[in-house]
């Protein structure tokens, strides 16, 4: 596959003609239209917007105390979920893969429930389980406990929405494990630690990373079941997509395009990790 | 049906020491019991224990209440419009979803890994960002916004924006369950055909749609239910005018917000049920697709 003869054999291959369509062009061309429409352009029209006034004008826009806040809050509290959700989701994954157990189709099938349930209805589900009013909460209160409309709310929105992350990708990594290099392991006297630190967590690391920055990038733009759960106290317990929300909400977008920014910065990076984790992964599998 | 499956002398060891606990790896007791444990107890306290709050909710409110509160005219309102803004956000992305999976599994072109990289940004920028380009693009002063204003037409805090957010956030769905189908295919069976004389909708409508329905229709799923449930971006860019541009959502959002729980319980459980529907279909569409592999 040569260069130029590889792409004019793609472009004017047979394969690409639908619809009678004369030209692979007019498919190509509507895709890239439309992406670039709904997803590019908008992007552009941000950043043309958010660079325009000069670097200083959007330094000042991030630099307030409150933004500050907000971003710092957003990525801890993105950081904690992770750590719980890497131990947990690896855990659930293996349990699902490598043992039986009564309710074990129901737990794996309602693994995927965050990606369907509404954040709004997530929000609104903790709320009446943890919040004050319920028995759980007021019980946790007692024991001085404060969940909801506090940080251990939000970590906890957080685990629920991203969830399926780490456990759908270490899954699939897992089951397709040849068990007998853990046998071999084994026979050579190997331990159980030693099988799964040597043989096990290599194998799944990409995964597990994988899944990880899933779900990083999915906690620092949560919004739906944040707000409700979090109470946005700016300076406590705000987060960054909030605190975007309340300055377009009182008509200052000039002061939530600092945070979009950084946002979607941080959105790019995570995809770029992405794409580096899935080379390692298919170099690896190749 | 699984139990059946199981050996006897496998059934005689989870009978007398570990109850339902049968470890196709090692049968011993201890850390695998614990595991289970504490996996059984983590999913329960995060997902389920929530999810009975929220049906005990809806119970202790009472369904009188909840129906009363659901028959609203604006809590109608709102469903009707969450319908219509996910019936138009599924069409057009399915339309051009199969037509960005053909370009990307079946076309070589310069710029194609970034095209690859951007397709899927809506999966991981925040909402409430999403939502803000809309308003920065469509805007009274954006470059595209000047323009329609100038015809009339009203895009943001009004419908077609809505929908052209729910766009946004449910785009990459449909292509990335379909690409992966379309490239493990190939193209043999549509060469055939079209060697056999088949036209390029033949070829389309017979081999190519056929291939692709499983990985299709779990696409669709998963649009259709992101786009019932989405917040955020459907928020900054409608402005929730009651009646006029408020979603299911923002519906409970208010409800919520102004201590209405009757209302609020009852529209999250109605969505929460829509969203188990779509989950139980999809499941039904991976049984399909492992049975046939197997």
């Amino acid at each position: 596959m040569t260069g130029r003869g590889a792409k004019n054999n793609d472009a004017r291959g047979s394969a690409t003609r639908y619809g009678g369509l004369r030209s692979p062009y007019v498919l190509r061309g509507i895709a890239l239209g439309y992406v670039g429409l709904m997803v590019a352009l908008p992007i552009l029209a941000l950043s043309v917007r958010a660079f325009g006034d000069g670097l200083g004008t959007l330094w000042e826009s991030v630099r307030r105390p409150d933004a500050l806040y907000s971003l710092e809050l957003t990525v801890l509290m993105a950081l904690a979920m992770v750590v719980v959700n890497v131990v947990m989701g690896t855990l659930t994954a293996w349990v699902l893969v490598r043992y039986r157990f009564p309710g074990q189709s129901l737990v794996n099938m309602l693994i995927d429930l965050p990606f369907a349930v509404p954040t709004v209805v997530t929000g609104l589900m903790l709320v009446i389980l943890y919040g004050p009013q319920s028995s759980v909460g007021r019980f946790l209160t007692s024991r001085g406990v404060e969940v909801i409309y506090a940080k251990p709310g939000i970590v906890l929105a957080l685990l629920f929405v991203s969830l399926p992350f780490v456990v759908r990708s270490v899954q699939p990594v897992l089951m397709g494990l040849d068990k007998e290099m853990e046998e071999a392991a084994a026979t050579l006297g190997a331990n159980r630690w030693v099988v799964f630190r040597k043989v096990i967590v290599p194998s799944i690391l990409p995964a597990v990373l994988t899944g990880a920055a899933l779900s990083f990038s999915r906690a620092i733009g949560e919004f739906g079941s944040v707000v409700i759960v979090a109470g946005n106290i700016p300076m406590r317990t705000q987060v960054a997509s909030v605190f975007i929300y309340g300055e377009i909400e009182s008509d200052n977008p000039q002061g939530a395009l600092g945070v979009s920014v950084v946002l979607l910065a941080g959105s790019l990076l995570v995809l770029i990790l992405l794409n580096l984790l899935q080379r390692i992964g298919r170099s690896r599998d190749a | 049906m699984r139990e059946k499956q199981v050996p006897n002398e496998e059934r005689a060891a989870a009978k007398s020491g570990e109850k339902g606990l049968v470890s196709p790896v090692r049968r011993t007791i201890g850390p695998e019991k614990l595991m289970i444990g504490a996996v059984v107890v983590w999913f329960s306290v995060l997902v389920l224990l929530p999810l009975g709050a929220m049906v005990r909710g809806v119970i202790e409110t009472g369904f009188g209440e909840s129906i009363r509160s659901l028959g609203s005219p604006i809590a109608l309102h709102a469903f009707w419009l969450t319908l219509g803004i996910t019936v138009a956000a599924v069409v057009l992305n399915t339309f051009f979803g199969v037509i960005i999976a053909l370009v990307l599994a079946r076309q070589r072109f310069l710029g194609k890994l970034l095209f690859n990289g951007i397709l899927d940004l809506p999966f991981s920028l925040s909402p409430v960002v999403a939502g803000f380009m809309f308003i920065v693009l469509f805007g009274p002063h954006g470059w595209l916004g000047r323009w329609f204003e100038a015809g009339g037409i009203r895009i943001i805090f009004a419908v077609p924006g809505m929908v052209l957010a729910t766009i946004f956030v449910t785009l990459p769905f449909v292509t990335r369950e379909v690409v992966p189908i379309l490239q493990e295919t190939g193209t043999e069976q549509e060469d055939a055909a079209r060697t056999l004389g088949a036209n390029g909708w033949q070829t389309f409508w017979r081999i190519t749609v056929p291939s692709i329905r499983w990985g299709l229709g779990y696409g669709v799923c998963l649009t259709t239910s992101r786009a019932l449930g989405e917040f955020g971006a459907v928020l900054i860019v409608s402005g929730s005018v009651i009646g006029k541009t408020q979603t299911a959502t923002s519906y409970i959002h208010q409800e919520f917000t102004d201590f209405h729980y009757a209302g609020a319980f009852a529209a999250s459980l109605v969505l929460a049920v829509a969203s188990f529907l779509m989950l139980m279909t999809m499941e039904i569409i991976k049984r399909r697709v492992t049975a046939r592999m197997e």
